[in-house]
């Protein structure tokens, strides 16, 4: 029964937009100062001609592809708590770098930080193989006591004599504009190493990912690929941490990864997809951390990536909500119009097929429902071409009078196999039928037939069309009138 | 009855004196037989058995504690290419993003050196296996949307597609429709009547009876193999299952019947 929708549906969009332009409007008039520095900002953006800008910009954009990469194996192979461990876990080796180059090396730093981060997988590995833990408890274990350590070494430098001035606290959540060029080599390195490993054994990757037994059998060093996957992985977030940060390096490897998973159901497209994805939070990261104010870029990043993956949650073709949603509504009204149509049939039926319409009135009595519910049923039918009107009753178009006899001989078919064939009593089988008739196909239905040895009477002795009643009916269809049963069908 | 192997080709399957422990925990003692090549043999026993076990031992997927395996005369690891592998259903997450092609032609990555790609006559191997199990309409659809019947015929076209001559399969029979199952004894029928040889670890006793020419008695110790016939007794299935009085009183009810 479908109430009207539209004048609800009004008043909320005006409402909407009432709340959404007026700001707008009031703010342009008392903003104006901050308004010219966000253009000038931006302005000042694309024009890259800022050196720092152009490496921040680039380093962005290659972290992300690289963390988009690692990413998608990490979400197929369900390890997203163990890149989360691994990267908390190379604070430490950030520090000891820093002080043993003391300098902000990046080679050093980065020498340091995969160490670290290796000893930190190690650890986890030592825990759950001599003691009872499991690996959640081993890695919350190594992510959170390397962080402690790493933020205590990192608080001693800030104490040394030129130790505040080392940036090194922009370690924990990340400053793209401190990006020199070695970052940006460092960068486009790993993003090089990653493509060429994953292109070359991408067979091996995949089948060592998706069935390691098998693997195994078929000969493969699965433990081989595991760390070299593992090695990238380390790469990819040492690399990464300058411009996003220990805190949330971990988000940028998983979300952009997690939001392709979402729109294909192929690998090689969910590589693609995440490492677009990752460039485009990156690329974002550091164009709003710059016109921001130097805003820190890792929470920008990851901000952006959180809203692309929710967009994909949204907007996904298959698996989406929206896509959900629109099924699911489609699928109802589809059952409605049936219902409808099932319930002309029945009409038509108890007076005997003797006339070939029926009245508003009767259909509203007959499901007891109001007027205008029946009217509303019936225009849809009407939309769809399945009925005519003829004044003040309407009929049934051949199309629509072949659909209601399959629905009716859905259902009458269903209730005589469940009561013949599963004995259920005569009075329980009418609501299943009534889910039942909706969805059986052709091929069912010629089965359901035969099986019931092309019965003609349902458990409540009513008719059961058949093929002949269907098409035999609507093959005497000639001016576009309706049909029904003549008397001599009876 | 097999016209493939000469005489004096090495056995398919060795096992001696295999024991392999799993946490400490003994899960298999003292394992030893020999298949001879072109039968259809079913490994059963109670659950915890070890039957999972024993397949992964050969395989290397296990660690053994004591005793070796040869495959035709040789380490598994000289001759994996030789053996096709069926695991169980459950050990794979279905919501992987690849299609059924995809997972068949896993099979012939053995046959593939590192690095290269599965070619055209691959794909063709790949299509024909498909072909034999009825699923090659389905072999672009992403394997989570399949039934458990197509999803173990998948799995199987895939162990075709090694192109192997020993063949282990993990409770292939494990939640598939009636007509899969059928299907499936077919095929086994069918690969040991080309000199294939394959194991099979079933779950169900009743039928297998009815499957298997050879049959392995398996709880922690190896109780008995050999020809169906002269294992399948209620002494052994004593022996095996232990007290057990519901599966007892089953199999003598089956017994009997063939008895009659």
């Amino acid at each position: 029964m479908p109430a009207p929708t539209a004048k609800p549906s009004l008043f909320l969009l005006a409402l909407f937009s009432f709340f959404f332009i007026a700001p707008l409007a009031h703010a342009a008039k008392i903003s104006d100062i901050t308004e010219t520095d966000f253009l000038d900002r931006t302005v000042r953006f694309f024009s890259f001609a800022d050196p720092s800008l152009r490496y921040a910009l680039a380093g962005s954009m290659l972290l992300g592809i690289a963390c988009g990469l690692m990413g998608t194996f990490l979400v197929v192979r369900k390890l997203a708590l163990m890149s989360d461990a691994l990267s908390h876990a190379v604070l430490p080796g950030v520090a000891i770098g820093f002080l043993w180059s003391m300098t902000k090396n990046p080679f050093a730093i980065f020498i340091g930080a995969t160490i670290a981060g290796l000893l930190g997988a190690a650890t986890a590995q030592a825990i759950t193989s001599t003691t009872k833990h499991k690996e959640d408890a081993a890695l919350g274990f190594v992510l959170a006591g390397f962080f402690a350590v790493g933020v205590c070494l990192l608080t001693m430098i800030q104490n040394l004599p030129g130790g505040n001035k080392s940036g090194l606290d922009k370690f924990m959540f990340g400053q793209a504009a401190a990006m020199g060029r070695e970052d940006v080599l460092l960068l486009a390195g790993v993003v090089v190493i990653c493509v060429a490993v994953i292109g070359i054994f991408y067979k091996e990757f995949l089948v060592t990912s998706f069935d390691p037994a098998f693997a195994r059998s078929s000969g493969l060093r699965v433990q081989i690929f595991h760390y070299a996957l593992m090695l990238m992985l380390a790469f990819a977030i040492v690399a990464s941490l300058q411009a996003v940060g220990v805190v949330l390096v971990a988000a940028m490897l998983v979300i952009p990864a997690a939001a392709a998973f979402l729109l294909t159901d192929r690998l090689p497209r969910m590589l693609v997809l995440a490492a677009v994805f990752g460039m485009l939070s990156g690329a974002l990261g550091a164009f709003f951390s710059f016109v921001g104010r130097n805003l820190p870029t890792g929470p920008v990043m990851v901000l952006t990536a959180s809203a692309v993956f929710a967009v994909a949650l949204f907007l996904a073709p298959r698996h989406g909500i929206l896509a959900k949603w629109w099924r699911q509504r489609t699928r109802a009204r589809r059952v409605q119009r049936e219902n409808t149509l099932k319930a002309i049939y029945r009409v038509l039926e108890d007076e005997g097929f003797r006339s070939e319409s029926v009245s508003l009135r009767e259909l509203a009595e007959h499901r007891r429902e109001t007027l205008e519910h029946s009217e509303a049923a019936i225009k849809t039918l009407e939309h769809h071409g399945f009925a005519t009107r003829e004044g003040s009753d309407f009929a049934l178009t051949p199309p629509g009078w072949k659909r209601a006899c399959e629905i009716v001989r859905n259902h009458r078919l269903w209730e005589l196999y469940l009561n013949h064939a599963a004995n259920i009593p005569a009075d329980h089988v009418h609501d299943e039928a009534e889910e039942i008739e909706h969805i059986l196909g052709e091929e069912n239905v010629r089965q359901l037939e035969k099986r019931l040895n092309y019965a003609r009477r349902d458990p409540h002795g009513k008719l059961i069309p058949g093929l002949e009643d269907i098409h035999g009916a609507s093959g005497r269809f000639l001016s576009g009138h309706a049909v029904g049963f003549g008397p001599h069908r009876q | 009855m097999n016209p493939e192997a000469p005489a004096d080709s090495p056995a398919p399957l060795e096992v001696h004196d295999v024991s392999v422990a799993y946490h400490k925990k003994l899960v298999l003692y003292g394992v030893d037989l020999t298949v001879p090549a072109g039968r259809l043999v079913g490994i059963i026993g109670p659950n915890g058995a070890g039957k999972s076990t024993l397949i992964k031992a050969i395989m290397g997927i296990m660690p053994l504690s004591s005793g070796w395996v040869k495959v035709f005369g040789k380490p598994y690891a000289k001759n994996c290419h030789r053996v096709g592998y069926v695991p169980q259903r459950e050990s794979v997450d279905w919501d992987f993003p690849v299609n059924v092609m995809d997972v068949v032609l896993m099979g012939r990555y053995g046959h593939l050196g590192l690095g290269r790609r599965p070619s055209a006559k691959d794909r063709d191997i790949a299509r024909a296996c498909l072909e034999k199990v009825n699923m090659l309409p389905f072999a672009q659809r992403q394997i989570g949307n399949l039934s458990g019947g197509q999803q173990q015929r998948v799995f199987l076209a895939r162990a075709l597609a090694q192109e192997s001559d020993l063949y282990l399969m993990d409770e292939p029979f494990v939640g598939v429709d009636a007509s899969t199952e059928a299907a499936i004894i077919t095929l086994l029928r069918n690969l040991k009547e080309n000199g294939k040889t394959v194991l099979v670890v079933h779950h169900d006793l009743a039928t297998a009876r009815e499957y298997f020419d050879m049959l392995m008695l398996l709880n922690m110790r190896l109780l008995a193999f050999g020809p169906t016939k002269e294992v399948f007794t209620p002494e052994n299935l004593q022996n095996t299952y232990g007290g057990r009085l519901n599966i007892l009183s089953e199999v003598v009810q089956i017994v009997g019947e063939t008895k009659l």
